[in-house]
């Protein structure tokens, strides 16, 4: 009963934290109702975190750009173009893949700091100069694929980082190794963390949950990675696309959580006056959020443009959209500050889940649009309201 | 019996925590200039906030009869509609709008529902006549200087029939031949009829100009000085708005002999180009090690102005002249060199870019000096929560842990933790702006013991206040500041609350 009781606290004093946890859960478990299981079958989900990987890395990045009060349009394009010209090395110039991506990495970050120079130096609205950047972007993109239109991408390595799957070693009873072997290292992190966490809060006398329930928690999340590689593990394991969003995801969290720029970004997000009056280069740290998102757009691009096999003239058309409708759903705040990395990734998930169970049924394009708005709508509006009701 | 247009009563306002107003009575009478004086904090712009319905009735306790009836105003427009009207010390105009615009804003001249912008024009140039500017009507605001904004400002009042005028404060942005037009033209309204009720911390303006003065002190009414009796003087105004005891608030400190000059500042200037106005002028200042030097004067004399332009100069202002910190000449190119040097700000507005009030205590803390908790940029949280601890114990925090965040902690305890982050980055000279601003007594005697302390550790302080009992009780030395400059030096032994209050107010 005690433990019913903290377990009910917990949520209400959290309910902002696990709002879009739950949020998740019920949209799957809805689909997954709705198509007899074929939702949550291995093959949907190991596509669906393929389709929700290109958004959800700009999702991160746009967080980032969010929390420090601004807003950037002009990913979308950037990451199309990027994408167009990872091809066109490849294709025409004749350069390695692993020469190529550090190059389109590098370029990105360089028209990203580009972006943070007019932002940053010359003072010019972030709303404005990433939309004349979106324009600029479009037309490039046009540009490059004017003469050739569809570049084909025919090269297998570059490819599988879109569709590809890190290899088994071997099969047990059918399920992927390699595969079991990288959730059963995520679940010991995870406890590992977790475990090392608690007792540093107790050392200084924070707060923590009791026992019973911390035990739970790690239960309970150990499971869910368990049954997401148990699913994967049944098909062909964990592609490409899920390693560079993990990896993504680590160091950005790590980044954002454990540093000091990442605790300068949110310092700049929540009183861009005090952090500078607290010798926080606030300058600096613009240029570093749109530096990395640049970066995060060219990896976007390239993961686009290999789950494609192609580079198209119309690549990356509403992505920046979906990627900040991504990083709202994902409890990101507009009035700066507030925001986490594992929320954008989730946002992300949660849009592609809607888009691909509503595939599934068979619902016409026309209602997917107007209910995955009334579902941004319906996640802002649970962010303001949880948010005026806080302790 | 003369007649009054305005009669306050026994009005008490009460904030959460603070009586702002204790049974204040304040009578205009028909036709005069009545002018309103007291020290910052007095109550003045409450007591004209209570008047204009910025605070509706219900609010406070006690009577406003305005033209011979009770007034219950609940909100701005309803004491306008009656005739009332305050033009602030920052004006309310549309810098981006026409002369005209602005003067019929919100008071359109409409037929049939839609403005009639050449008739406009017309009634415009009328009201313009009337406080004898002379410009086109179709110029932009902010193409005309501060002066003319505030002729403005009273142009658009008289637009709309006003019975009472008032004014906080219209002189302390404008130099000395706009404020002899604005006196002036104030004279020639008062012929028209017009009531002029006028916040004033000029005391020369008061005697040239008041028929009446009324002085505030700590929320209560002290007296009401007439000119023609000869009470309008100025030592008679000092007397009645200082006179205040000053009792054993402030905790005793060992004397000992001072050190080098910390900080030295030679024909310091700085010229804030956005405003377009000189905020410090030849400053010459300096601070020994171990010695607390208080910074007095009134708001808006420059003295954040003047902190800021040495810790790295965060709002850009165009400086001029020598900065030496411990002897040697030094220039910041931003607030973190500053802190590199050893100086530490203490924001007058701790909410407002003090401290980030959305985050918990710990990150607070430690925002000005994670570099002594990191190593190749990762924090160490364990080093940071030790040395966050360590500030919370010898302040006094009282909040349930480190993980508490700012924004639900008192204001006393908020200070002290925008105290403690900027005590974590080891200062040797410590710049408190107001740093007991809207705290309880408490919590002030804490802060001033903590001062004492660092004083004894061999730190520098240097502490701007508008309150003269702490100037007084805490500093070993004194600068007066009044219009950006340094109106005088003073040991504190040698000095008192009447001879600040005149320098000030020169």
């Amino acid at each position: 009963m005690k433990m019913l009781n903290e377990a009910k606290e917990l949520i209400q004093d959290n309910i902002r934290d696990y709002g879009m946890y739950i949020a998740l859960f019920i949209i799957m478990l809805t689909f997954s109702v709705m198509t007899d299981g074929l939702f949550m079958s291995s093959r949907n989900i190991s596509n669906l975190l393929d389709s929700a990987g290109y958004i959800a890395v700009l999702a991160v990045g746009v967080m980032l750009v969010i929390v420090i009060r601004h807003i950037d349009l002009s990913i979308g394009f950037l990451a199309g173009f990027l994408g167009a010209i990872a091809a066109i090395l490849l294709m025409q110039a004749g350069l390695p893949v692993y020469l190529t991506i550090p190059t389109i990495l590098i370029l990105g970050t360089i028209i990203g700091l580009c972006t943070g120079f007019l932002v940053a130096q010359l003072g010019i609205p972030a709303f404005v100069a990433t939309l004349a950047g979106m324009l600029i972007f479009r037309g490039a993109l046009l540009l490059v694929t004017e003469k050739t239109g569809t570049i084909i991408v025919q090269n297998d390595a570059f490819n599988a980082i879109g569709n590809g799957y890190i290899p088994s070693i071997m099969q047990v009873n059918g399920l992927h190794l390699l595969s079991l072997l990288v959730g059963l290292m995520g679940i010991i992190f995870y406890v590992y963390s977790a475990l090392s966490s608690r007792k540093n809060k107790i050392k200084y006398k924070f707060d923590v949950v009791s026992m019973e329930i911390f035990v739970l928690q790690l239960l309970f999340v150990s499971a869910i990675i368990a049954y997401i590689t148990w699913i994967l593990a049944g098909y062909n394991g964990f592609s490409w696309t899920v390693i560079v969003l993990l990896v993504i995801v680590s160091i950005y969290h790590f980044f954002t959580t454990k540093t000091v720029l990442g605790r300068h970004i949110y310092a700049v997000g929540s009183n861009p006056e005090a952090a500078h009056l607290s010798g926080i280069n606030v300058k600096k740290i613009t240029y570093l959020v749109f530096g990395s998102m640049g970066m995060l757009a060219a990896v976007s691009g390239i993961l686009f443009t290999a789950r494609l096999q192609s580079a198209t003239t119309t690549a990356g058309t509403l992505f920046e959209l979906d990627a900040i409708a991504a990083a709202y759903v994902g409890g990101v705040s507009s009035a700066g500050g507030v925001g986490k990395v594992t929320g954008a990734i989730v946002g992300a998930i949660v849009m592609a889940s809607l888009i691909n169970g509503m595939n599934l049924l068979g619902v016409g394009i026309s209602y997917q649009y107007i209910i995955r708005g009334a579902v941004l709508v319906l996640a802002v509006i649970f962010d303001v309201t949880t948010r005026k009701r806080g302790k | 019996m003369a007649e009054y247009i305005l009669e306050m009563e026994h009005i008490t306002k009460e904030f959460p925590g603070v009586k702002a107003l204790s049974n204040v009575n304040f009578k205009v009478e028909k036709g005069e200039i009545h002018c309103l004086i007291g020290e910052n904090g007095a109550g003045k712009s409450t007591l004209m906030k209570v008047l204009s319905g910025v605070h509706p009735y219900g609010t406070y306790k006690g009577d406003i009869v305005f033209n011979g009836t009770v007034q219950q105003f609940n909100k701005i427009n309803d004491s306008v509609n009656a005739g009332i009207a305050i033009i602030y010390q920052e004006l309310a105009l549309f810098p981006d709008l026409s002369v005209y615009e602005n003067i019929y804003a919100g008071n359109e001249v409409k037929r049939a529902g839609v403005v009639d912008w050449n008739q406009t024009i017309v009634e415009a140039e009328k009201m313009l006549k009337k406080v004898n500017l002379k410009v086109n009507p179709e110029s932009l605001i902010k193409d005309l200087g501060v002066g003319k904004q505030q002729l403005i400002e009273i142009a658009k009042a008289l637009s709309k029939e006003v019975k009472l005028l008032i004014l906080d404060e219209p002189t302390a942005a404008l130099n000395e031949d706009d404020s002899e037009n604005l006196l002036e033209l104030l004279r020639a309204l008062k012929k028209q009829g017009v009531t002029c009720i006028m916040i004033s911390h000029k005391l020369k303006e008061v005697i040239a100009i008041a028929d009446k003065a009324t002085v505030l002190r700590d929320g209560e009414t002290i007296c009401t000085l007439d000119a023609s009796k000869g009470e309008i003087v100025e030592n008679v105004i000092i007397k009645n708005m200082v006179g205040r005891e000053i009792n054993d608030i402030y905790p005793k400190r060992e004397k000992r002999a001072f050190g080098d000059k910390v900080l030295e500042l030679k024909d310091w200037s700085a010229y804030d180009a956005q405003l377009g106005r000189q905020v410090a002028k030849n400053i010459n200042i300096h601070v020994k090690k171990g010695e607390i030097v208080g910074l007095a004067g009134l708001m808006g004399s420059g003295r954040t102005e003047l902190a800021q332009s040495i810790f790295g100069n965060p709002k850009n202002y165009k400086t001029q002249g020598d900065l030496a910190v411990n002897g040697l000449p030094i220039k910041f190119k931003h607030t973190s060199d500053a802190i590199k040097a050893g100086i530490a700000y203490v924001t007058e507005d701790r909410k407002g870019d003090g401290l980030f009030i959305s985050q918990d205590i710990k990150n607070n803390i430690s925002a000005a000096n994670l570099k002594d908790v990191s190593s190749n940029g990762v924090i160490n949280e364990n080093i940071e929560i030790i040395g966050a601890e360590e500030y919370r114990k010898s302040l006094n925090i009282k909040a349930s842990s480190l993980q508490q965040i700012v924004k639900d902690l008192s204001g006393g305890n908020q200070q002290k933790v925008s105290l403690g982050k900027w005590l974590f980055v080891s200062p040797t000279l410590l710049i408190l702006d107001e740093p007991t601003r809207g705290i309880d007594v408490g919590a002030k005697f804490e802060i001033y013991t903590v001062m004492n302390k660092l004083i004894d550790q061999g730190l520098s302080i240097i502490m701007i206040s508008s309150e003269l009992g702490e100037i007084l009780g805490m500093s070993d030395r004194l600068y007066v500041m009044g219009e950006g400059e340094i109106k005088g030096e003073l040991l504190t032994k040698d000095a008192d609350q009447e001879k600040i209050m005149q320098l000030a107010t020169q």
